[in-house]
């Protein structure tokens, strides 16, 4: 169970503090898929940031007593000078995994070949893509964080990472966050929209897509 | 404070995971330091050494004055040991979470591991190299073993804490201000000279002495003198005083690293 009570987070900015989540509540269950829908600056990345532990509120509670991964869609959290085993291992470490019992996985699944002993800096961005999400699997979490759609290379490498994580991990509970209802329809049970700071729960996903439809539109109109 | 979760974790288990970051942060800050090139890690010791040497080496050769009969070997290492253990820490610690901001991406890692391992590379680098350098100008008869092996570790670990309790202060503090980082090269290089490394408090004429026994370093540095020459110098501290700042500047430091883990922004 995650649980997010009264949560408040503030900025700092150069035109004084920024309210960006204002009271949320949420709660996630094992096993619930969960989309959390936003316009771009709504605040999403702040929400699964939070969500993870990689930051604070400013003020409320988060509960976590399942174990929740980082932000997944997210290709660094990488040493550029570090080769990809280097990497490899340091995830292991933090997280207290054998590396043995998952360089094959990763030599397999990333496709990276010889490469995975080259500094990162000389990846493409694809590379380092398709390394970071084979990396992020090697970890069993209770609940996965994904930050928008996942860019992991070709359709092919895409599909694959598709299968690993929503048919292969589909008992895992998944929060979801991104602006695109039809990413949501695909993969979620439930939908939470941001707006304003605000967040809004439904259980049902098209009460939630007409409420973001609601929230765009009065804000194109403003 | 309410912004914080109830602790649900059992100190042990947080105890476990913090050695584990801490262990892995030291493999990926030595491979990213010193790779595998060459002698990899063994810079660890090898670069304060060199520095060791060469102060030894110019202060042979200039002949300088420091203010009692001792041989300038055993006085340069003594002295110039005991600056880079408590200067090196602080010069690593400041700046130290931007190069390490996308590490913070995940929970476990904290602001705190990120200084911890830097200060425990620094230390043990200091202390592998005042090691080695002793052994080998006591076997080749250039000084005397100390006369007070448990005093000089006593020393030691005082000027370590000095150290790492500074550096965890100057590191949290760089993330606040710049000009922690623009005051830090000029102060510590203006300290070196006054921290003892080149003179015993003795020597001084006493207005001198009046002033200079309120740095902190000061008194660790002669603290662990006393134990390497005993009887032969006139040592000058107070160890209780030194405890004093220690133990201030410690929860100064960890007051504004809470402050500054807070609110640190991942990448």
């Amino acid at each position: 169970m995650i649980e997010l009570e009264d949560v408040v987070k503030d900025y700092k900015t150069n035109s004084g503090p920024v309210r960006v989540l204002d009271r949320v509540n949420l709660r996630v269950h094992p096993g619930q898929q969960l989309g959390i829908l936003g316009r771009n600056g709504a605040g999403k990345s702040t929400m699964i940031r939070l969500i993870s532990g990689t930051e604070l509120p400013t003020a409320g509670s988060v509960r976590r007593t399942m174990s929740v991964s980082w932000p997944l869609a997210f290709g660094g959290a990488f040493q550029g000078t570090l080769t990809g085993y280097d990497n490899l291992r340091f995830i292991c470490r933090v997280y207290g995994v054998d590396p043995a019992d998952c360089v094959d996985f990763v030599e397999d699944f990333s496709e990276l070949g010889i490469y995975l002993r080259e500094p990162i800096r000389s990846y493409s961005s694809g590379m380092r893509a398709r390394l970071a999400f084979a990396i992020s699997m090697t970890v069993d979490f209770d609940c996965y964080l994904i930050d928008e759609i996942i860019a992991v290379g070709d359709a092919r490498f895409h599909a694959k990472c598709m299968v690993e994580l929503f048919e292969k991990r589909a008992d895992k509970a998944k929060i979801i966050v991104s602006h695109d209802p039809g990413y949501v329809r695909q993969h979620c049970h439930n939908a939470a929209v941001l707006s304003d700071g605000k967040l809004t729960y439904f259980d049902d996903l098209d009460p939630a897509f007409e409420h973001y439809a609601e929230v765009t539109s009065a804000r194109a109109a403003d | 404070m309410e912004a914080h979760s109830a602790p649900e974790t059992p100190f042990r288990t947080s105890l476990a995971i913090q050695g584990r970051v801490i262990w892995a942060l030291l493999m990926r800050e030595v491979l990213t330091r010193y790779g595998r090139h060459n002698i990899g890690f063994l810079w660890l010791f090898v670069e304060p050494m060199m520095f060791t040497l060469g102060v030894t080496a110019l202060w042979t050769a200039t002949k300088s004055v420091h203010g009692s009969d001792l041989p300038i070997v055993a006085f340069a290492i003594t002295g110039y040991s005991s600056v880079l253990l408590w200067r090196n820490m602080p010069a690593r610690c400041i700046d130290a979470i931007d190069p390490n901001r996308s590490l913070l991406f995940h929970r476990n890692v904290r602001v705190i591991d990120i200084f911890f391992t830097r200060i425990l590379l620094e230390a043990a680098g200091a202390t592998s190299s005042l090691m080695v350098l002793g052994t080998l100008f006591v076997l080749t008869g250039q000084m005397s073993p100390p006369e007070d092996v448990l005093q000089v570790i006593g020393g030691w670990v005082m000027l370590a804490w000095f150290g790492a309790a500074l550096a965890i202060f100057l590191g949290a503090a760089s993330e606040k201000s710049e000009i922690i980082h623009k005051l830090w090269h000029p102060v510590s290089y203006l300290m070196f000279p006054l921290s003892g490394a080149a003179f015993l408090l003795s020597a001084l004429p006493p207005q001198a002495q009046a002033i200079l026994k309120y740095l902190p370093m000061i008194n660790g540095t002669e603290y662990l003198r006393e134990g390497f020459f005993g009887s032969k110098i006139h040592a000058i501290y107070d160890m209780p005083y030194m405890l004093a700042c220690n133990m201030v500047l410690s929860i100064l430091g960890l007051s504004i690293l809470r402050v500054v883990a807070d609110e640190v922004i991942p990448e």
